[in-house]
Order: structure tokens, then C-alpha cells, then sequence
């Protein structure tokens, strides 16, 4: 008896091109703006290059920090604004006791987990309390939050956090400044080691921990753990009735997105070396999805890939987008409004691009 | 081989809220045999099911009486992770596969094969790396017993139907203890020869010593693999028989055989005429889990027609289409004229009106008044009910009211007035403000979907007696669609049963139960062939 089954597969994977352009529609297409962008605006293709090589080593860790969430079928962890609050709490913590350079760096990194994890738990419960509203849930938490964020930095300071130093508080003895200056450990990681190839300046320590992160995030993926954030991903009832506990995978996920925008707000600081104390955390969590987005990523769908192509074309578009504006209409406000809409714009957008690729998809399927 | 039963329930008996749906069920399986379960929708079949996998929905609604043995020990399945742990395992109608996995890894879903690494010897077993080779190594062992032969690194997604349920049953077999296995209608997506090689694996794996429980709708399957047959009907065992003496016109009666009451003696055939009002050519409708598939109907002038069959089959996606609900295409002719489909508002003012099986999500405005309900559609689509003043169009009240005083009499709506909210009313009274809103719109056909489904059974009885008083004083033509039988025979003049979205025949409600049962069961040709 032959119980063969044959196979009727249509001839998959064949090359196409139209498909292979649908597929990469948006990140192809803000391949175009960038390569118009840099021409327009005739800078100096070195000088680019550095800019997007230092913007890389600085803001790869948020991007990545979005992709386990995403695997794990909850969208897009707008509460990365959680965990780059976090963060600032371990930096403000150094300020305070005053411990700079490397030691300072490494003790930011140690105060802030703890936080990160406690915020990771805590936003990993509520969104468990609002499945399938994951996005706007964490968006309008990263809000909330930030109103007990200035609760505690503006009010407590000072109050029941005695912290008395004044290049830290408000002259009126309560609550922190607008700007922490943070010179004392900026660079602490990008100094260590730097090569110098032909005129590009590359940090060698934070691109060697952002590859850390890819492997650790390829490693995830490859557990049990991370079989099941990937199961959850595809169909969180399926996974359910296997007998996966999906209320804590998803917990965990979040958490792990968390901590590690915790960390990357701290390398993120570290470079910029000035803490814009009530600000610098707010357009953490929109700009790290912008760049994800832009790389091809969806609401269902983010590979690392995704997270580097789109940090490199959304930080060259930040390159270069004032200076081409002002090129075109000639008027540096123009070039910064061009800018903002930008980064807001490519969000809804990406998302307007991907619900057309999942529609053309979606006929392509009937057909 | 000894004849040790893996399962047996003793006198199962369940009700929910009062409505007996088990009225002691005897059910044995032994272990290496093919039991097959057969009985009509509403038998009582899925809730034995969840009886054995211990569904929450059993203990929520004060569990059960009775007696279950497993392995000729009593046991309480308290949650189907219980039941897992015995060894039941169930091969699930719809699949729960998750399509972006390969085979293997549904095969294995949350029993993947791990080894351990540095991070998980400090961070514990969920950091363990899957061990794909010895997983692809049991998938592929799994995939051989059931002998299909597939690569099980294949994504589910691109995959044939028929596979997919090969790949759920790997999956069961694949658990070292399985002891009882359920087949939930696994041949109701299939093709033949797919089906024929589910059958055989079947018999590979009862071979094994695996007890299986099959439930079907096809009765040549039941004749083909089963060692014995259990029918049951509205919650009762109706009778065990061996496969040696059964033949699949038995098994039709048993499932289908009840006494009909004829609610109407017709008169001579009264008003039965043959003029034709409305005449469906190849209609195809694609309505999730009901698809139509090319139908031709007539519906004739001042008729009750009846549409019957099992559930999924189809018979619910052809008001639905007609009505524009879900994309349609093919013909219909109303009075030789052609219908525009796929648009209610079409469907609508070409005087057809619609009472929905889903009463409370598209039927009614739950909290909104009965009067409002009943006028709403007319109001939208004819322009009824309104006045306009200033050239601005106002709402009648005065009208609303009084035609829904009228309604309410008429149709006896017991009801605290006509501005209560319909989600306070019983099923019964919902469903005849449903048909008060369709008759609101003095449609020339009115089609009524499960006008019965959810309702109790003196209610039931009022419904069915409101629509041969529509039909008889009013000369409406009704068409009727039904998951039960019995309500279409006492009531339709003529009852077209469909099978896989397609019209298997047209019966007279005074036909045998052998003919109905064979038609829903889709043999009705292959016997009738079989008997010139």
C-alpha cells in the first residue's frame, strides 16, 4: 500500500521581482529619500558616514530592544519610554553620589536593572489585563508614567530624597534641573577603544556590545523560551491550549524589552553626556519604532536585520534632512519642521505600508 | 488480546441550566478498537466530548453525574490538562496548528526536546537550546507511523488541507503515553483519497493498542473502519450495533428516526402554486465555515421551503449570500428579473427580508426599544416612518407607536411595552421582533435562519405557529433553513437538504428517515444508484 502523499506545493520561492519590491516597499523606498537627501544636501559622504556610525552605536540598543515583544506577537513596546526612565534613574543615581567615567557607567547600568526589571513585571501584568491592545496600552502607560517620573524627580527630590548638591537641584532647594550635566562619564565606553579607518571614526566597545545583544537575541530565539515567544506570536490560543503558560512568557518578554531599553538609554546618554532630565526619555520609544519600521519590520514580523537597516536609513534621513530641507526651500526652520514630520510621519506611514502589503497579500491569497 | 476497555462512562447524564442534554449515555471503548460515534448535530455528541477532555464549560454549569473509567479506573477529569496527563488525546476539528512553524515544530509544540547550555545551567530550564535533530528525529518517526511521507521541515502554511490533520494526529501519537484517542469529524475537510488514507492510518494505530473514538457524519467510513458503532440521538443512546449487521440505511434511521408531528394538515394543497418567484442559479456564497459551493433553487409563489443539513455544510450561506451578507456570485431571479447580489440594501428594497441566525449580534440593537427594532430597516431603506418638516426628515413618533402596538398584538410579543429594551426579552420574543422588523418591510419573501436556535421548547412552538400563520393568512413565502429536522418537516412544504455546499435533493417533509438520513449524510445518490 502506497500512502505516499504527494506533494502539490506550488513552485514556492521562485525569484520575482515584483514580489521581492512589495516585500521591501519601505525600506526601498526611504532608500530613495535617503540617496536624494544626501545628494541635496551635498555633505561630505565621510562626514555622514561618521554621523551614522556614531548614531548607530548609540541608539542599536533601543531599536533591538523591540524585536522580542514583537516575536512574541505584542506588537510594538511603545513602553520602551518605560525602561529608558529606568535608565535615567541609575544616571541620575551617579550624579548624585558622584561616580563618573567607566565605574560610573558600570554602576548606572547595576542601579537602573533592578528598576527596569520591577517596570518590566509590572507593564508585562497590565498588558497581560488588555490582550490585543498591547500598542495603545503601552503608549498611553509610557504617558502615566511619565507623570510619576516627574512626581518623583520634581517633587521628592529634595523632599523625602534628600539630595542637596546645587548643580543638581533647582535653586528653590526642590526638585532636579532641566539639564544634568553628565561630562564627567560621557564617552565612558566609546573612548576605550577607537579605530580610526580612513577618517571614519569607529567606537569599538559599544559595537562590540550591540553584537553581543544580536547574539544573546539570536541565542533567545533558539530556546525553549524563545519557541515559545514565537509560538505566542503566531497564535496565542494555539499556544494556550498546548499548555504553554503564555501569561508569563509574555511577562517575560516585556521584561527583557525593558531592561535592555534601560541599558540603551544609559549608552545612549553616555554619548550625548548631558541628561535632559524631564525630555530625553519621552521620544525614546517613538523614534526607536520609527527606525525599526522603516527597516522593513511590522507589528507581526522584526528581524535584526530590520533593526539595523532602518537605525542606519532613519539616522541618515536625521543627518540629513535639515540641511536638505534648508537647501530646497531655503529657510532652516523649514528644514526642521521637514525633520519632525518626518519622524512622526514615517510611523503612521510604515504602518499605512503594511496594512497595504498585508491586503495585497491577503488577495494574492484568495486568488 | 484481552478486551481490557480503555474507557467507559457509565450512565452520563448533563443538563445545562435545567435543559437535560445527556440523559444517561453508555459508552465503552476498549483498547485497540475503532469506536464510532455517529448522531446528528445537537445530539449530544460535543458534550460527552468535554465531558471526557473535562472542558471548563462542564464544571461551570454544575458538572455531571455519572460514572468515567479510564483504564478500568475511576477517574475526575477536572481540566483537559488532566485528561492529557491520562492519555486522551484529541485530533481537533479545526486545526491547532500554528502555520509559520515547520511540521516538527507543531509536532512538538511545548514539548520540544531541549539540552541544557552555560545560561541555562544558571537561569534554569526555559533557557535550555532546542535539540532540532533528536526533535526532527521523533516528528519524522511520528510522520512514518501514520505513513506519510513529508519532509518535517516544512512550514504548516503552504500545506494542503489534508496534511494539516495528519500533522495534528502526528502530534497526538507523538505523546509517549496516549492511551484514547478522539476524532472529532476529521474526514469533514478532506478529500476522498485523503480520507481513505486517514482511514488507514487509523487502523495502524488501533492496531497499536490505541482505543479510538470517531466521531463522523460519513457512513461509509463508520462501515469501512469502525469495530463497533454507537448512535445516539437528543442525549440518548439510541443503540449500539456491530458493523456485521449494519448497513448504512440502519444508521440513518437510528440517527434521524423520531416521530414527526405534522403541524399543518394540508388542505388539499391549497394555495400551492407553480409559479416560480424566485429562481437561484449556480450560487456560489463564500461565508466562513458555511460555504455555498453552486446552488440551483426555485422557490415557488406562497411556499414554505425548507433548507436542511448538518452544520458547516452550507445551508446557513444561502439566505446569507442572497441577502448581500457575504460575497456572492452567480444568478437569482426574482419574477425574471435579476437580482444585483453582494448589496443588502439591494436585497432589501427587491422586497426580500431576512431574520438572521444570529439574533443577538446582527438580528437586533440589544439596547434599543422594541418599537425601534421593528422600525429601523424600513425607516433606513423605504423611507417609512418619517416626516419631514422644514425639509428636515423627523421621526414619527406617533406612527412608530402605533405600528408597533400592532406588531406586538399581532404577533403576541410579550413584552413590558413597546419602549422596553430588546435585550430584556426572552429568545422567543426576540425572535419575533426579528420577524416583526423582516415583516415591517412587507417583503414578498421572507427568509428565516435557526428561527428556533436558543429558544425553549414552548417558545419554539409559538415561532413555528407564527410562520404557518404568516404563510397561511398572509400568503408569505418563507424559506426556512434549519439545523433540525424535525422542526422542517412539521412545518415546510418541500425540504432541500444541502451536502457540501451543494443541493444534495429535495424531499417532501413526509419522506422516510431513511431518505433524510442519507441525504445528510451525502449518500443519498451513491444508494439510490446502488438500488436501480
Amino acid at each position: 500500500m502506497s500512502t505516499q502523499l504527494n506533494t502539490n506545493k506550488p513552485a514556492a520561492k521562485r525569484f520575482n521581482i515584483k514580489s521581492l519590491l512589495i516585500n521591501n516597499s519601505v525600506p526601498l523606498l526611504f532608500l530613495v529619500v535617503c540617496i536624494a537627501g544626501v545628494f541635496i544636501s551635498g555633505l561630505p559622504l565621510r562626514f555622514i558616514l561618521n554621523e551614522i556610525i556614531v548614531r548607530l552605536a548609540r541608539n542599536m540598543f533601543l531599536v533591538l530592544a523591540l524585536i522580542i515583544p514583537v516575536i512574541a506577537g505584542m506588537g510594538l513596546n511603545f513602553a520602551l519610554v518605560i525602561g529608558a526612565m529606568a535608565g535615567q534613574i541609575g544616571l541620575v543615581f551617579i550624579k548624585i553620589v558622584d561616580v563618573g567615567g567607566l565605574p560610573g557607567f558600570i554602576l548606572a547600568i547595576a542601579f537602573s536593572t533592578p528598576f527596569a526589571l520591577l517596570f518590566g513585571y509590572g507593564t508585562g501584568k497590565l498588558l497581560n489585563k488588555t490582550k490585543g491592545r498591547e500598542m495603545i496600552t503601552s503608549l498611553i502607560l509610557g504617558f502615566f508614567a511619565n507623570g510619576l517620573y516627574q512626581l518623583v524627580f520634581l517633587v521628592f527630590i529634595g523632599t523625602i530624597i534628600p539630595v542637596k548638591n546645587p548643580e543638581i537641584v533647582l535653586s528653590g532647594g526642590i526638585g532636579l534641573k532641566n539639564a544634568l550635566d553628565l561630562k564627567f562619564m560621557q564617552y565612558a565606553i566609546d573612548k576605550i577603544f577607537k579605530i580610526n579607518f580612513m577618517g571614519i571614526v569607529i567606537p569599538v566597545v559599544p559595537i562590540l556590545l550591540i553584537a553581543l545583544l544580536c547574539y544573546f537575541l539570536r541565542f533567545i530565539v533558539r530556546t525553549k523560551l524563545g519557541q515559545d515567544f514565537r509560538a505566542l506570536g503566531q497564535d496565542i490560543h494555539v499556544a494556550k491550549v498546548s499548555g504553554i503558560n503564555t501569561d508569563k512568557v509574555r511577562v517575560i518578554a516585556i521584561t527583557i524589552s525593558i531592561t535592555i531599553a534601560a541599558w540603551g538609554q544609559i549608552i545612549f546618554i553616555q554619548n550625548i553626556g548631558t541628561l535632559n532630565t524631564y525630555a530625553s526619555h519621552e521620544q525614546v520609544g517613538m523614534f526607536a519604532i520609527a527606525a525599526l519600521l522603516i527597516g522593513g519590520a511590522s507589528v507581526t514580523k522584526a528581524k535584526m536585520s530590520n533593526a539595523i537597516i532602518g537605525t542606519i536609513l532613519f539616522h541618515t534621513m536625521f543627518i540629513i534632512s535639515p540641511i536638505a530641507g534648508n537647501k530646497l526651500f531655503g529657510d532652516a526652520q523649514i528644514g526642521e519642521f521637514f525633520r519632525t514630520f518626518i519622524s512622526y510621519g514615517v510611523i503612521g506611514m510604515s504602518l499605512v505600508l503594511h496594512a497595504w502589503q498585508k491586503h495585497m497579500n491577503a488577495k494574492n491569497h484568495e486568488l | 488480546m484481552q478486551t481490557k476497555h480503555v474507557l467507559e462512562m457509565k450512565n452520563i447524564e448533563k443538563d445545562y441550566y435545567g435543559n437535560k442534554v445527556l440523559k444517561g449515555i453508555n459508552l465503552s471503548v476498549k483498547a485497540g478498537e475503532i469506536h464510532a460515534l455517529v448522531g446528528e448535530n445537537g445530539a449530544g455528541k460535543s458534550t460527552l466530548m468535554n465531558i471526557i477532555f473535562g472542558m471548563p464549560v462542564i464544571h461551570s454549569t454544575g458538572g455531571f453525574n455519572g460514572e468515567v473509567l479510564f483504564d478500568e479506573k475511576p477517574v475526575a477529569v477536572k481540566s483537559p490538562k488532566d485528561a492529557m496527563d491520562l492519555g486522551i488525546g484529541m485530533v481537533h476539528q479545526e486545526f491547532m496548528l500554528l502555520p509559520g512553524f515547520t511540521i516538527t515544530e507543531n509536532i512538538k509544540l511545548n514539548r520540544e526536546i531541549t539540552k541544557q547550555n552555560a545560561l541555562s545551567r544558571i537561569f534554569g530550564p526555559s533557557l535550555k537550546t532546542l535539540d532540532v535533530n533528536e526533535m526532527r528525529k521523533d516528528a519524522q518517526k511520528a510522520l512514518d507511523t501514520i505513513g506519510m511521507g513529508v519532509d518535517d521541515w516544512v512550514p504548516i502554511a503552504g500545506l494542503p488541507v489534508g496534511y494539516m490533520q495528519f500533522v495534528e494526529i502526528a502530534r497526538e501519537i507523538d505523546k509517549k503515553n496516549i492511551k484514547l484517542l478522539v476524532f472529532d469529524e476529521p474526514t469533514a475537510v478532506l478529500t476522498e483519497s485523503e480520507a481513505d488514507k486517514l482511514l488507514d492510518s487509523m487502523k495502524k494505530l488501533a492496531a497499536k493498542g490505541i482505543g479510538i473514538l470517531f466521531i463522523t457524519h460519513r457512513l461509509d467510513e463508520v462501515l469501512a473502519v469502525a469495530d463497533s458503532i454507537t448512535v445516539m440521538r437528543d442525549g440518548e443512546n439510541v443503540g449500539s450495533i456491530s458493523p456485521e449487521e449494519a448497513t448504512v440505511e440502519k444508521i440513518a434511521q437510528m440517527m434521524v428516526g423520531r416521530k414527526i408531528e405534522r403541524l399543518i394538515v394540508k388542505e388539499a394543497e391549497k394555495n400551492k402554486s407553480e409559479e416560480i418567484l424566485l429562481s437561484i442559479k449556480d450560487l456560489k456564497v463564500n461565508m466562513p465555515g458555511e460555504k455555498v459551493k453552486g446552488i440551483d433553487l426555485d422557490i415557488k409563489k406562497g411556499e414554505i421551503l425548507g433548507i436542511g443539513g448538518l452544520a458547516g455544510q452550507g445551508k446557513i450561506g444561502i439566505a446569507n449570500g442572497i441577502m448581500g451578507l457575504h460575497e456572492t456570485t452567480g444568478e437569482v431571479y426574482k419574477n425574471g428579473v435579476k437580482l444585483e447580489l453582494n448589496n443588502p440594501k439591494r436585497a432589501i428594497i427587491n422586497k426580500l427580508a431576512f431574520v438572521s441566525e444570529d439574533r443577538r449580534g446582527v438580528g437586533l440593537l440589544l439596547d434599543t426599544s422594541i418599537e425601534m427594532n421593528i422600525v429601523m430597516t424600513s425607516m433606513q431603506i423605504q423611507d417609512k416612518f418619517l416626516n419631514t418638516v422644514l425639509s428636515f426628515k423627523m421621526k414619527d413618533d406617533k406612527g412608530i407607536r402605533g405600528w408597533a402596538d400592532k406588531m406586538v398584538k399581532e404577533l403576541d410579543i410579550r413584552c413590558v411595552g413597546p419602549t422596553q429594551y430588546t435585550r430584556r426579552l426572552s429568545g422567543g420574543n426576540q425572535q419575533k421582533v426579528c420577524i416583526a422588523r423582516a415583516l415591517t418591510l412587507d417583503p414578498d419573501i421572507l427568509f428565516v435562519s435557526e428561527p428556533t436556535r436558543g429558544i425553549d421548547i414552548g417558545a419554539k412552538k409559538l415561532v413555528l405557529d407564527l410562520l404557518i400563520k404568516l404563510n397561511k393568512e398572509m400568503g408569505m413565502t418563507i424559506v426556512m433553513t434549519s439545523s433540525e429536522l424535525g422542526e422542517l418537516r412539521s412545518i415546510c412544504d418541500r425540504i432541500a437538504i444541502v451536502y457540501e455546499g451543494k443541493l444534495e435533493g429535495i424531499l417532501s417533509p413526509l419522506d422516510s428517515d431513511v431518505d433524510f438520513g442519507l441525504m445528510m449524510a451525502g449518500e443519498y445518490h451513491a444508494h439510490a444508484r446502488g438500488a436501480v
